[in-house]
């Protein structure tokens, strides 16, 4: 990016920079190493020597515009601000359908689903291993009368779901679909987002059902699936977040992320024989944004020049479209702290802000009271008009990817991009991601980056406020928000109602049918579909799954 | 100690003879930390030990042995059989601690009544096998356990391993981890009665297939050393049929499995099944196990001598110190002197 | 000479959700500190993690939990422990608790509660203080 003789100078500079420093100041540090939170070595200035690779038109370029560093957008922010969309349910779907209008109200552009641990595993609410488990978390679905309850008086032809569900995606997906067709919105119409992300979850977050290879399958099924009937749906969202939470540096995340991203590409490219240009278009992504502001910057820009490269170098793909990392993120909720629980309303403004600058196109806050319960209105509130306030007041939207240029940030982007490489190349000579996964590859690096970091709160290398340091004995108590016991017996209740009313004969021909569709290569949705509109439970269905497929449990890589 | 029997020793053999997982559960906590009432109740379990079936489970880690192993939990209670599992991973050097997460990948049996996990740290025993692995072994046992199985991860190089005590040996490799070769050096070929080729879906299968049957046609256990054993002296289309040998023969045999997606699991029980059965037929069952008895026995023995020159008066002791570094005496007389006092041994 | 005895700890994660950060640093912690940890995964039932306790005989279970599940669970893994002669065996807990249910966790049998922010060596200490080989 400059001239062989400019470099020389600064590099000049540099040195009698550096000595000057040294002279004038005895002691010039007050630490012998500066590092991100996840440990990447920061030089005390960055200059034009840092990004002398960089190429504007091949690296940069502009917003819009191969390789989307700048943004997938060419308006940004200026043309359509990201979507406000918080993660919220819990108790029955009609406590959740309440808080989601209210969320609407107050001006959320986009919904997203928290499901409770039993809807997430497949498990019915009457299973024993739901056991007061049932609301807790999230909301409790079990039957197309949940689903329709969920989303009763919400217009699904204008209002985008996001639904954080991943081995029962295809069941949830499908009880949407006809709950929307009921309400008369046409799949032409319906938009939003399935998680349906199954290798982070082997990886990393632990929700899991069937075995990988089978997993895999039943994904690339509704990417199909979407594809030729659904087609403003996102069928999956390839998710870093949860990589992270489980503690994975910055990298780690990115890397792991875009090769989970290759092995589900790659999947519906053999096994559905799609052109990539007919389904990558609807591949979203969703990233975790921590607490080291530049850090994260640095991954949201580089996750898009490197998606963009895969897609047209690796995949062929043509269609710009394609190449597009569109990317949800949430805040860390890893970074928030149970002490002094009100700090995390800066954390979290700290990591929207990441987010903002980094382009995300829809983004979750979290709520400050998080790290002790389910969040309260109050504290769901807050975190919605930090999205505002960043959005509506700051002017960080009025320019495109204002850090670009940055000596710093475009250095540290291509540092982290190069060590990103790293990890996909070493995924590939494993035999992809599939095979890294089954020997612990992922897993083991995760979980040594975690320990690593925990010893280094322990030890106080590492800052964090109200926990290893600036500590009180006091604490500002907080509202919880509680999901009354009588939530489950309630769903249990209304469970064992709808299972009376519907023909069960008809659930078993569905069953029966699905299990086929299983056994076979056909695509398993039309027959989910119809399983739930018989109002087959959730975890029948699943059951047919496991039964066909077998269970995965938990290696426990360490 | 004497060979009385204690009330606490007839309790605790009464409830492990019944199957009280509880108690055998403490007594194996007890062998461990060697704790005086442990050793003499083992004493009497010995004697009511010596039936169940043992088999050894070795391989490089990473080879799929646990996920294997859960896999043959589940298929030999479909046959009824009474299961025990001892997995033996090592001890840190550095801390002393250990990560025992062998377990979990059999934890779906771990409430069936007739299925007994136990996991041990190596403490120290690198990759042979401790005293209190081997008790362990006898405990389950006593408690009518019918096959065993003994995890671990090296064989072959230790001066007691797994393969000194089990009836029936077992080789995990894996294709592609190179790890043939390693087990090869590690001398693992004489002591494999089984080989399985785990994660045999993965790309080199057939390949390490191959090279085991080469190096079997050529190995000592043969008694026909061959010195060109190169991939083209077997015809990979007729492998050698293990039946044609001679009936006090037993070539180990090669198995292919997928753990993971339990393919190959019911084959593998059998073929555990028929080596069973050749070494009763054989008579070599009686062989190996009068081998480990005169092995437990040299171990017992230096046992007692560590013991009992660790309960011997250091004055005495420092004596024969003196003693040595003057060169009043010799090591030999010394050591002789040592274990003859006190008379009571 | 006395023979070493050494703790011997069960970690375990009861009920259906999977984030294994926490205990997976926790069993590290406690290896690393020179204890003898059983790791049993994630997704376990209360049944699973006490019969598992006692098949190793250990002196302490910790649990961990972050769906909100805890005090029936941990409860539960106390109760069978206790039915099953093992009640002897230390239970500790950890996860996303509200300070408020510590007192009825205690009440069931669940010796101590660590909550998020607690360091690796206020739990190892905290062990080598109130657990010894039984």
């Amino acid at each position: 990016m400059f001239a062989e003789r400019v470099l020389e100078q600064v590099r000049k500079g540099m040195k009698r920079w550096l000595d000057e420093v040294k002279k004038s100041t005895g002691n010039p540090q007050t630490r012998a190493r500066f590092s991100t939170v996840s440990d990447l070595e920061i030089k005390p200035v960055y200059t034009p020597d840092d990004i002398k690779n960089l190429d504007f038109e091949r690296d940069i370029g502009f917003p819009g515009s191969y390789p989307f560093t700048r943004g997938v957008q060419a308006t940004g922010y200026r043309g359509r601000v990201w979507t406000y969309r918080l993660f919220s349910g819990f108790g029955t779907a009609s406590d959740t359908n309440r808080r989601w209008r209210q969320l609407l109200k107050d001006g959320e552009t986009g919904l997203s689903t928290a499901f409770d641990f039993p809807t997430l595993m497949g498990y019915d609410s009457d299973s024993p291993r739901s056991r007061a488990e049932v609301g807790k978390c999230g909301v409790a679905v079990d039957t197309l009368a949940d689903m329709e309850a969920l989303t009763k008086d919400i217009p699904l032809d204008r209002v985008s779901t996001s639904m954080t569900i991943n081995p029962p995606a295809s069941v949830l997906w499908a009880m949407y679909l006809v709950a929307a067709e009921k309400q008369g919105a046409g799949w032409d119409k319906v938009s939003g987002t399935i998680q349906n992300d199954m290798l982070k979850e082997f990886i990393a977050q632990k929700t899991f059902m069937c075995p990988p290879e089978p997993s895999i399958r039943l994904i690339s099924d509704t990417i199909e699936f979407g594809t030729k009937h659904v087609p403003r749906w996102n069928t999956i969202s390839i998710s870093g977040y949860h990589i992270r939470e489980a503690g994975s540096t910055a990298v780690q995340e990115l890397a792991f992320t875009l090769a989970d991203g290759i092995a589900y590409v790659q999947d519906v490219v053999d096994r559905k024989k799609l052109d990539v240009d007919a389904f990558a278009p609807r591949l979203s992504f969703f990233f975790n944004s921590h607490i080291d502001l530049f850090e994260e910057i640095a991954k949201f820009r580089a996750a898009r020049r490197m998606w963009a490269r895969i897609m047209k170098e690796r995949f062929k793909a043509k269609n710009p479209r394609s190449m597009w990392l569109r990317f949800h993120t949430q805040t860390a909720g890893c970074s928030l702290t149970a002490q002094q629980p009100f700090n995390n309303v800066v954390r979290t403004t700290t990591e929207a802000l990441a987010a903002v600058l980094g382009g995300t196109q829809s983004l979750h806050t979290n709520s400050l009271d998080e790290v002790l319960a389910l969040p309260s209105e109050f504290a769901v509130n807050i975190a919605l008009r930090t999205q505002q306030i960043v959005a509506e007041e700051t002017g960080v939207i009025n320019t495109i990817d204002p850090l670009a240029g940055s000596y710093f940030v475009e250095g540290l982007t291509s540092e982290i991009e190069e060590k990103a490489w790293e990890y996909i190349e070493r995924i590939d000579k494993m035999g992809g991601m599939l095979a890294a996964i089954e020997r612990g590859f992922p897993q083991v690096e995760i979980a040594n980056a975690a320990y690593k970091f925990q010893k280094q709160v322990d030890s106080g290398e590492r800052t964090m406020i109200g926990v290893n340091k600036y500590r009180r004995e006091e604490e500002t108590p907080v509202e919880l928000l509680k999901v009354d016991e009588k939530v489950e017996t309630e769903q249990v209740e209304r469970l064992k109602e709808t299972r009376r009313i519907r023909d069960n004969r008809k659930v078993a021909q569905a069953l029966h049918d699905l299990r086929a569709a299983c056994k076979s290569d056909k695509n398993v949705m039309p027959y989910v579909i119809e399983a739930v509109k018989e109002y087959a439970t959730e975890q029948e269905i699943c059951d047919v799954y496991r039964e066909v497929f077998g269970e995965h449990r938990d290696p426990g890589f360490f | 100690m004497t060979a009385e029997i204690t009330n606490t020793t007839m309790n605790i053999l009464n409830q492990v003879l019944n199957g009280d997982v509880r108690a055998a559960a403490k007594l194996i906590r007890g062998i461990e930390d060697d704790i005086p009432e442990a050793t003499a109740a083992m004493g009497e379990i010995y004697l009511h030990s010596g039936r169940a079936h043992i088999v050894g489970i070795t391989g490089a880690p990473g080879a799929g042995k646990s996920t294997l192993l859960g896999c043959l939990i589940g298929e030999f209670r479909k046959r009824s059989k009474k299961v025990g599992v001892v997995a033996i991973d090592p001890t840190s050097q550095l801390s002393g601690g250990a990560l025992l997460g062998d377990r979990i990948r059999m934890q779906k049996y771990c409430t069936d009544k007739d299925v007994f996990i136990r996991s041990l740290a190596s403490r120290g025993w690198k990759g042979g096998l401790s005293r209190a692995a081997i008790n362990t072994v006898h405990v389950m046992d006593a408690m009518g356990k019918d096959i065993i199985f003994v995890e671990t991860i090296g064989a072959g190089q230790a001066e007691v391993d797994i393969s000194h005590v089990a009836d029936t040996s077992l080789v995990v490799l894996v294709p592609g981890m190179g790890d043939d070769i390693q087990m090869m050096k590690a001398g693992i070929m004489e002591v494999a009665d089984i080989f399985v080729i785990n994660k045999a879906d993965r790309e080199g299968a057939d390949g390490l297939r191959i090279s085991l049957e080469t190096m079997l046609d050529g190995s000592p256990r043969q008694h026909e050393i061959s010195h060109h054993s190169g991939i083209n002296d077997v015809s990979p289309e007729t492998p050698p049929d293990p039946g044609a040998h001679r009936p006090d023969e037993w070539r180990p045999s090669i198995l292919l499995t997928e753990a993971i997606n339990n393919k190959g699991i019911r084959e593998l029980a059998d073929e555990i099944e028929r080596h069973r059965e050749f070494l009763t037929s054989s008579g070599k069952l009686a062989e190996r196990r009068r081998e480990r008895a005169k092995l437990e026995l040299t171990m017992a023995v230096e046992t007692t001598l560590r013991s009992h020159l660790q309960k011997t008066d250091e004055c005495y002791l420092d004596t024969l110190i003196d003693d040595l570094v003057q060169r009043k005496t010799d090591l030999n007389t010394a050591a002789l002197k040592v274990i003859k006092l006190p008379t009571e041994l | 000479m006395t023979p070493e005895r050494k703790v011997r700890i069960l970690i375990a994660k009861p009920g259906l959700d999977g984030h294994d950060r926490g205990v997976k640093i926790v069993a590290r912690g406690y290896r690393d500190a020179g204890f003898e940890v059983i790791y049993t995964g994630v997704h376990q039932t209360p049944e699973q993690i006490a019969d598992a306790a006692i098949q190793e005989s250990v002196d302490l279970v910790g649990l961990s939990c972050l769906s909100g599940a805890h005090l029936h669970l941990f409860s539960e893994v106390a109760r069978l422990l206790k039915e099953q002669g093992a009640g002897d065996v230390t239970i500790i807990g950890g996860g996303i608790i509200p300070r408020e249910d510590i007192p009825r966790l205690k009440e069931a049998g669940i010796k101590e509660v660590f909550l998020p922010g607690t360091t690796l060596e206020e739990i190892v200490n905290w062990t080598k203080e109130n657990v010894s080989p039984k």
